[in-house]
């Protein structure tokens, strides 16, 4: 069996806990609540056991779930036993953090490799490889920032900054009302809706084309800073002018791939639809326009986060007092850096969400296309 | 030149010539320089015949169809197609095309690409479902409806692309080596199956082809060209009666015909020496 191969992770983790031992303590010896024997002997205890009994498995999963188990372990005493010693962890305190960390690089190489069968744990698994990933982003983060006392102005761990979203989610849901749900949307409708019916209309009178590719061209190398408190100044201070900015910098992209996509159909099928006396508006609906999809939907993609940074950083010019790039601005003037964290949380995962709807939309309409079916063309 | 004669005389007795060309020339303006893809084309092409173009590659054959289907514009002469200009016709739906490759839509089901051509004129969602039946049955693609182009084999989907024309049902077929890419036992069924729709309808047909046993077991006259500058080189008028069983083929008229047909291709091409 491969995975009960001996592995260069588990055997690098080993080597860390043994020069660990050799380097205790692990806190700086004025800590006020030093870890017990008890605890240091059980976080190496549970990485090199975990680490060698996985050679012994048979069964990848087995094996997988024995590193889950040590690696994360090791991770939250480590964790724990720094809580009231921020920034008193010394070396043996990082090389562990390190030993779990190879562990858990171990445990995801042994998931990689697993075939499942049945259909359900294929995707759990597909959800599961990039979950522990993103959880040890967390875990260095928080054990790092709290080991080594990181300023929290500089980077607060990201316990405190969960705890400051849990403290404020109405003021969180306030902000991406207006934000999200009022400028972010309504622009991003507008500004790709306009965006593709102008490119129709260039597209049917060639006199448009060149004059208004050009000007759309402009529009979009405006720098957005300059033209947010101009957008203030004609539609005020409310979503609307933040609106207005979205729908500039949606507009363009959605324009110029749509006349790309446009001229994306094959000769042979334009000259089909010729033959068969297909008037423009037939051609384009049962031809171009489908085959124009994939590059729509590349600009809805690229819209879905525009639209978002557009919107936030517009409410750096004024405001009403809620929007999330206006609790940004006016916190990190305050420090209250946690809660400037919780409004980037907030915005990254609203992001995520708004660009994950469109791509799987874009999956079920361009399922024919050869990227989406990964066949031949 | 025999031929020029024969095509003379057959034009002022026919009053129903569907493709009549006269000195017809086509000259393309390309980075390189022009190139001549027809030159002085005269033919006349009938209700009801079925006329194969065969030639070597490059020798104009495919712009001579684009020409008929006003998918391209002669430079020089005049063609007719219907008594029309090709636009006029292409705009009164007079002719089916089947282009060299399937070209189906990838996002519509082989059902749906059938249909295609009968949503754009209109027709009634009940007439349309009988007629993607009947085609697809003609091709034998029943119980692939449903499937998508790049779910089929490129022999199916130039079968598929087959029926289509066939749906749209035009009086005028212009048929770009249609079965160039079939497999011989399916390419002697289509050849059947095309053969007796065409006696059954009454149907014209331009064929292009590389094949010369095709051309002669399809054809009613088999047109041979040459390139540089595309050009008829020879007219040959087929002998074989219309009903046409496959065995046909071993007959020694049929294989008289084929050696004419051989003869003016290696003609051709001596002439370019
Ligand atoms: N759009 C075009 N622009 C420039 N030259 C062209 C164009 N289409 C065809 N030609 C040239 O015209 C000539 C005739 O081409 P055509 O496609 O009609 O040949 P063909 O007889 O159909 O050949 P094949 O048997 O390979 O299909 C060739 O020399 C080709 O290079
Ligand atoms: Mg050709």
């Amino acid at each position: 069996m491969m995975n009960s191969k001996p592995s260069w992770q588990v055997g690098l983790a080993v080597l860390l806990c043994a020069v660990a031992m050799a380097t205790m303590p692990m806190l700086a010896t004025e800590a006020t609540a030093p870890m017990s024997r008890g605890t240091t002997s059980l976080v190496i205890g549970l990485i090199a056991l975990s680490g060698v009994a996985s050679f012994a498995m048979f069964a990848g999963i087995a094996s997988a779930a024995l590193l889950f188990v040590g690696a994360h372990g090791a991770a939250w005493l480590l964790i724990a036993g720094v809580a009231g010693n921020e920034g008193m962890a010394r070396l043996p305190y990082f090389l562990l953090l390190a030993a779990a960390w190879l562990l858990a690089w171990r445990c995801v190489a042994v998931l990689s490799a697993v075939r499942p069968v049945s259909k359900q744990a294929r995707t759990l698994l597909r959800l599961l490889i990039p979950a522990i990933f993103g959880a040890w982003i967390l875990i260095i983060w928080e054990a790092v920032t709290r080991g080594a006392g990181i300023p929290f102005i500089l980077l607060p761990p990201p316990s405190a900054i969960a705890a400051r979203i849990g403290a404020s989610l109405p003021t969180l849901a306030a902000d991406v009302r207006q934000t999200i749900f009022k400028a972010v949307l309504f622009g991003y409708v507008v500004g790709c809706a306009s965006g593709f019916v102008v490119a129709i209309l260039a597209d049917r009178v060639p006199f448009l084309r060149r004059g208004l590719l050009p000007i759309g061209n402009m529009v979009s190398a405006l720098p957005i800073i300059g033209v947010a408190p101009i957008m203030v100044i004609w539609f005020g201070f409310e979503w609307q002018s933040k609106a207005a900015v979205v729908i500039i910098m949606t507009f363009f992209p959605m324009l110029v791939n749509t006349v790309a996509g446009l001229a994306a159909s094959g000769h042979m099928e334009r000259d089909l639809m010729r033959t068969y006396a297909s008037n423009y508006w037939q051609t384009l609906f049962k031809l171009r326009l489908p085959a124009a999809a994939p590059f729509i939907f590349n600009a809805l993609k690229i819209n879905s986060t525009l639209a978002l940074i557009g919107a936030i950083v517009a409410e750096f010019f004024g405001t009403p007092i809620v929007g999330m790039g206006f609790r940004i601005s006016t916190e990190i003037g305050r420090m209250n850096v946690d809660m400037v964290w919780a409004e980037i949380a907030v915005a990254a995962l609203a992001g995520s969400v708004f660009y994950g709807v469109v791509a799987l939309i874009e999956r079920a309409t361009t399922f024919w296309h050869p990227s989406v079916r990964g066949g031949r063309a | 030149m025999l031929m020029t004669v024969n095509q003379a005389t057959a034009t002022r007795v026919d009053q129903n010539a569907v493709v009549e060309a006269r000195q017809l020339g086509l000259t393309f303006q390309t980075n390189d320089g022009p190139v001549r893809a027809l030159s002085d084309v005269n033919l006349t092409i009938n209700k009801g015949e079925f006329v194969s173009f065969i030639g070597p590659s490059g020798c104009g054959k495919t712009t001579f169809l684009r020409v008929i289907a006003d998918l391209e514009q002669p430079t020089e002469g005049k063609i007719s197609i219907n008594g029309m200009s090709p636009e006029q016709a292409r705009e009164a739906r007079a002719y089916g095309y089947v282009f060299q490759a399937a070209a189906l839509f990838p996002w519509r089901t082989i059902e749906s690409n059938v249909g295609l051509p009968l949503e754009i004129i209109g027709l009634p969602k009940a007439e349309q479902q009988e007629r993607i039946k009947r085609t697809l049955d003609l091709v034998n693609l029943s119980g692939f409806e449903k499937k998508y182009p790049w779910q089929l084999s490129g022999g199916m989907q130039q079968r598929a692309s087959i029926a289509r024309a066939l749906a749209f049902d035009a009086d005028l077929l212009l048929m770009d080596e249609p079965f160039g890419a079939l497999d011989e036992i399916v390419r002697d069924h289509l050849n059947e199956q095309l053969l007796r729709l065409w006696r059954q309808t009454n149907k014209t047909i331009c064929f292009v082809t590389h094949s010369i046993p095709e051309a002669v077991y399809l054809s009613t006259r088999i047109v041979v060209m040459s390139p540089r500058p595309g050009r008829v080189t020879d007219v040959i008028e087929s002998t074989l009666p219309k009903e046409r069983p496959l065995d046909i083929r071993e007959s020694p008229e049929f294989l008289a015909i084929a050696a004419r047909v051989r003869d003016g291709l290696r003609a051709g091409h001596s002439y370019e020496d």
